[in-house]
């Protein structure tokens, strides 16, 4: 329908350029107006209210995506491979009673209570960009405090190199966790992890909720980690264990398909997935896609990390 | 076949063929492409694409395994939704997805096996949609005609490789739709092997000098 509307448009061979170029505004109007999401009963955040104060600094400058489409456009395959089965299937997590096991490589290894941990730090809202690695993004504001003030409680030790993230294993709680026919293939429990100085870096955020309030249950509840550069699957949801170590940790994705998802997954426009391009993105709302940012558009924050480091080779 | 029969199957065909798009229109009339639309409506063209085609290649196994002849009528139909579905999945690409981003669609057709694959199998069909008429078959004759589309298989091998290309790894639709091309190929191969198999033995048996008609083929 949308295609005929457009068709007579197209094919004009005879038009000066201006004026096939309004046309072609014309279509992205047009077309914006039929596929983007409209207003309607936008569906507004439940769950308990965080007080935290905005991190202006570290904070973009532009409206967030809607929360209804951040809330049910998800990738997190415990529920499911499919965008939408988080939000439909996400009702089995139960994000309390929670505890994250904090240990490794560190003097003072420690079990926190979720609600311990929401307190140990002053709560902060930032606003990322999130990048996705199949080309799309959003603008969340997370609600959390650097991973770093966690990590400092627990002081890592001399030997300790990286940190290791581990998502909950229970197949009651992740449906997809449970064995199927074909078998699956991510390993479960999902394991992620960061270079030390990544996990300490102050952007690296310890994310206990997102638009004022307690993470929903398809978005990582009850806590998660966000690491704005990076492609969104390094930034592990749900997470019942942090650990120090010594060795770089064996990731899921990297596991699954090493030549398509490296340790660092930094968010790169130069360095395209083997299968599809990472010049562009869409980001999730708008019409035209983007060009995507090295870092994500956190180069000058982070880009220092990896001085020396050929981020093609260690992609 | 009695004509009122037929009749019924192809308007059968026709509803089920536009089912999904007419789904799509009443989905963005209503606002519910998900939140990201441009990629939910490539996917789903591209998947209903898929389907179609598979069950226009389907129809000549159907005979051939169950003796059924009602199926050849609707294979030509079925093919040309394919073609249709193809290609708006092909327009959504070049209209919302790239917007006419000609230097990075060229990029992409070269570099992105998923997408070579995808041109090629929409490239394959082109011939076929152009020679469907009767007229076309009687201008090419049965035998070219039935040769060039052969090119139908070209096209399914070709789909399916772009869809395992381009699946996640996790998902598992694209090897169930890349298990019944098999099975249908299977039944063609098993089919041929079979008659090849007969005429040999035809020939050995056949009295030397004469020769053997070969067996009456129905169009495969
Ligand atoms: C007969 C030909 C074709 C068939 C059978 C076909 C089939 C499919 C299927 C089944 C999907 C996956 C849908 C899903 O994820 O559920 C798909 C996606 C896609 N196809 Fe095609 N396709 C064909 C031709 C093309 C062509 C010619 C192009 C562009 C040049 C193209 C571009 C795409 C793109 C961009 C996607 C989305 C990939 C993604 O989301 O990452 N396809 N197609």
């Amino acid at each position: 329908m949308l295609i005929r509307r457009a068709g007579p448009f197209t094919a004009n061979d005879v038009t000066d350029e201006t004026l096939y170029l309004n046309r072609r505004e014309w279509m992205v109007g047009a077309a914006a107006l039929v596929l983007m999401p409209g207003e309607g009963e936008a569906a507004t955040p439940q769950g308990q209210a965080l007080t935290a104060t905005r991190n202006e600094a570290l904070s973009l400058q532009e409206t967030p995506t809607k929360f209804e489409a951040a809330t049910t456009y998800n990738n997190f395959y415990e529920f499911g491979v499919n965008k939408e089965d988080p939000a439909r299937l996400a009702g089995t997590l139960k994000p309390r009673p929670w505890a994250v096991q904090v240990d490794g490589l560190v003097h003072k290894p420690k079990t926190y209570d979720i609600d311990e941990l929401l307190r140990l730090a002053p709560l902060e809202e930032r606003v990322y960009s999130l990048r996705c690695v199949e080309g799309w993004s959003m603008v969340i504001p997370w609600i959390g405090y650097p991973l770093a003030a966690l990590l400092r409680r627990v002081e890592p030790t001399g030997k300790a190199r990286y940190v290791e993230f581990t998502t909950l294993l229970d197949p009651s709680q992740f449906p997809a966790q449970r064995p199927s026919f074909f078998g699956f293939s991510l390993e479960w429990p999902y394991v992620e992890g960061l270079r030390l100085d990544e996990a300490l870096h102050p952007l690296t955020l310890l994310t206990v909720g997102m638009y004022g309030r307690v993470l929903p249950n398809q978005n990582g509840a009850p806590v998660r980690v966000i690491v704005p550069w990076k492609y969104g699957f390094k930034s592990a949801k749900s997470l019942v264990r942090i650990r120090a170590v010594a060795d770089e940790p064996k990731t899921s994705w990297n596991r699954a398909a090493p030549q398509e998802y490296g340790f660092y997954s930094n968010v790169n426009p130069a360095v395209d997935h083997p299968r599809w391009s990472q010049a562009t993105e869409r980001r999730i709302g708008e019409f035209r896609r983007r060009p995507t940012l090295p870092f994500n558009g956190y180069g000058d924050q982070v880009a220092s990390l990896y001085a020396g480091l050929d981020l093609k080779k260690h992609y | 076949m009695a004509r009122r029969v037929r009749i019924a199957l192809k308007t059968a065909v026709w509803g089920a063929c536009l089912a999904p798009l007419a789904l799509l229109c009443y989905r963005a009339a209503t606002g519910d492409l998900t939140a990201n639309p441009i990629s939910f409506v490539t996917n789903t063209l591209g998947d209903w694409t898929l389907r179609i085609l598979l069950a226009s290649l389907a129809m000549t196994p159907l005979r051939i395994v169950f003796g059924l002849s009602w199926p050849i009528a609707l294979r030509r139909l079925l093919g040309l939704f394919a073609f249709f579905y193809v290609c708006l999945h092909f327009a959504v690409w070049i209209v919302l997805d790239h917007f006419f981003d000609w230097p990075r669609m060229g990029a992409d057709i070269v570099k992105r096996p998923y997408i070579t694959m995808g041109m090629l199998a929409l490239l394959s069909l082109i011939p076929l949609a152009a020679t469907s008429t009767a007229g076309m078959v009687k201008r090419l004759g049965a035998r070219a005609w039935t040769r060039l589309h052969r090119l139908a298989y070209a096209a399914g091998v070709l789909g399916c490789l772009h869809f395992l290309w381009l699946a996640k790894v996790g998902r598992r639709d694209q090897y169930w739709h890349a298990l019944v091309l098999a099975l249908l190929l299977g039944v063609r191969l098993g089919h041929v092997a079979v008659r090849f198999a007969r005429r040999r033995r035809e020939r050995r048996g056949a009295p030397v000098g004469r020769r053997v008609n070969p067996p009456t083929l129905t169009a495969p």
